[in-house]
């Protein structure tokens, strides 16, 4: 996606406030194609947009950036801060760079492609969005998700899909360690197939059949009535 | 939430320009901190004329006291007011110089000392206490900022970082410690003394004190790992070095910036935004519970 076209309205970040370009985004009938430059690593660029727009923001953006993105596509060309992408809802957010932790917090719909790497927690909580990330993500990745799919081309550091639910993660590198009830699945052909779907959704070409499967041993959140003096 | 900048410039034609980096870098994280705020720079003849000491102190207010601190200390000193600090200087061992501004004005709050880096620090805005400061003038070899919001002690000049509690070595923090008292506890066992309530300055005096029995920066830094409970991103500088530390939760934010001619560490990437070549720079998060260094 590249949405510098003529028709393009352009906002600089330089000359005008983050609010401005939040509201017209928020506007009624809000313009098709947007172009940010300028944002210098400014915080809440772009978000809580629901509206099928397409926004290029050309540099580095700070936190939340995308937060609650409904509907909207957004390209960031640069690094991004802490929560880009949060409780995204629909509509999908690419960064070209790398990304800072919480990466799609407790996002419940759409795509989050991260080039670059991303910090700690990606994913953390998550109810249904997808994310793809072509490097690597940092600890507690995957921290009690609940829905959704998590790809990561790179390694995943340690404590993957700590208290994980019913997300489904494939990593293609290594796995520093699993946290808390997250095992290694078997990849079967529907795995493969749905990850082929993600990887091509996110324009990447790695190969399906060099990833490995993690999820829920759903040993934690069941009550045991073996345990049940313990509750 | 507290904002920290830090830079190490390793291209000398930048050392002039060092405060004015500086000053710009604290000044935009100063919604992270609107409390206080506080400075080292190192290397800045203006400040610390090369191979003298100082010891800078939150300003006593009563006149007379420079003479005081001269006659403590039987040699010429010389006082420069900056802002709400007072650096003074003379040419004897810090050691010396400290000991009688104890002695001379036991009530002036030390807060910082060495041959190389001069500590200044107020309650205020980043934007004042730069300005108060005269920042934008200075030059160096490196320079670390704080700006504080506070939580585990008052809003107090004695409470604004960077606690240098030993010669050249200073100490920034974002976070909070949850067994500073405990920590505290055990090193007044060992003699160390205090100047405030401060979680942090607790740190800066383990750091010292490791640093004292032998350790490098680096092993001082690694113990913090297994000593402190909380959550903390530090920045420390020795005089021509910089390092930094992240919690093993990593809860605290960093980033590190780093091209041919500076490297730096700030809080948020938008505090790096304005530095000469940044957008070719090599950026990354440091990884958590692992120290970094570097050395001008």
């Amino acid at each position: 996606m590249d949405v510098v076209t003529t028709t393009a309205v352009t906002v600089d970040l330089a000359a005008r406030p983050v609010r401005d370009l939040n509201a017209a985004l928020h506007a009624p009938d809000p313009a098709p194609r947007w172009r940010v430059v300028n944002p210098a690593g400014a915080h809440n660029v772009a978000v809580g947009v629901d509206a099928p727009v397409a926004v290029q923001i050309d540099g580095p953006v700070g936190y939340y950036c995308a937060g609650m993105n409904q509907r909207a596509d957004v390209l960031v060309r640069g690094n991004a801060g802490t929560g880009l992408a949060e409780n995204i809802m629909s509509g999908s957010v690419r960064i070209t760079g790398s990304a800072s932790q919480s990466v799609a917090a407790s996002g419940c719909g759409g795509l989050v492609v991260v080039d670059g790497d991303t910090g700690a927690r990606c994913g953390i909580a998550l109810r249904g969005a997808d994310v793809v990330v072509g490097g690597s993500v940092g600890h507690m990745s995957a921290f009690m998700a609940q829905a959704g799919r998590i790809v990561v081309c790179g390694d995943a550091g340690h404590s993957l899909g700590d208290s994980i639910y019913e997300a489904r993660l494939y990593v293609r590198g290594a796995v520093a360690s699993l946290g808390t009830d997250c095992v290694e699945k078997p990849m079967l052909g529907e795995h493969l197939a749905e990850l082929a779907g993600l990887l091509t959704w996110a324009g990447r070409d790695e190969d399906p059949a060099a990833f490995r499967r993690y999820g829920s041993a759903r040993r934690l959140y069941h009550f045991d009535s073996a345990n049940h003096t313990a509750y | 939430m507290c904002g920290i900048a830090a830079l190490q410039v390793r291209d000398p034609a930048l050392r002039p320009r060092l405060g004015a980096l500086l000053a710009g870098m604290t000044c935009r994280l100063v919604d992270r901190g609107p409390d206080a705020a506080g400075v080292a720079v190192y290397d800045e003849p203006g400040l610390l004329p090369a191979g003298w000491s100082n010891v800078s102190v939150l300003d006593p207010g009563r006149p007379d006291w420079p003479d005081a601190v001269a006659a403590a200390l039987g040699a010429e000193v010389d006082v420069r007011h900056v802002g709400p600090t007072a650096v003074v200087r003379s040419r004897t061992t810090t050691a010396a110089l400290a000991g009688a501004v104890r002695t001379a004005v036991p009530e002036a709050t030390r807060i910082g000392r060495g041959r190389h880096a001069v500590t200044l620090k107020g309650v205020g805005l980043a934007a004042d206490l730069t300005e108060a400061f005269g920042l934008d003038a200075l030059g160096g070899t490196q320079g670390i900022a704080h700006t504080r919001m506070a939580t585990e002690s008052a809003v107090v000049a004695s409470g604004s970082h960077p606690f240098s509690v030993d010669d050249d070595l200073c100490l920034v923090h974002n976070g909070s410690f949850s067994n500073h008292a405990t920590v505290r506890r055990t090193l007044r066992r060992h003699g160390v003394e205090f100047d405030s309530d401060n979680d942090s300055e607790v740190a800066a005096r383990f750091i010292g004190h490791r640093m004292a029995a032998g350790d490098t920066l680096t092993e001082a830094l690694e113990r913090v790992v297994g000593v402190f409970d909380g959550f903390y991103t530090l920045v420390v500088t020795t005089a021509g070095t910089l390092a930094v530390l992240r919690d093993p939760i990593a809860c605290k934010p960093a980033v590190v910036a780093e091209t041919a001619a500076w490297v730096a560490v700030a809080s948020e990437y938008r505090a790096l935004a304005e530095l000469p070549g940044v957008e070719t720079a090599r950026i990354f998060e440091p990884e958590p519970g692992r120290v970094y260094t570097w050395t001008s």
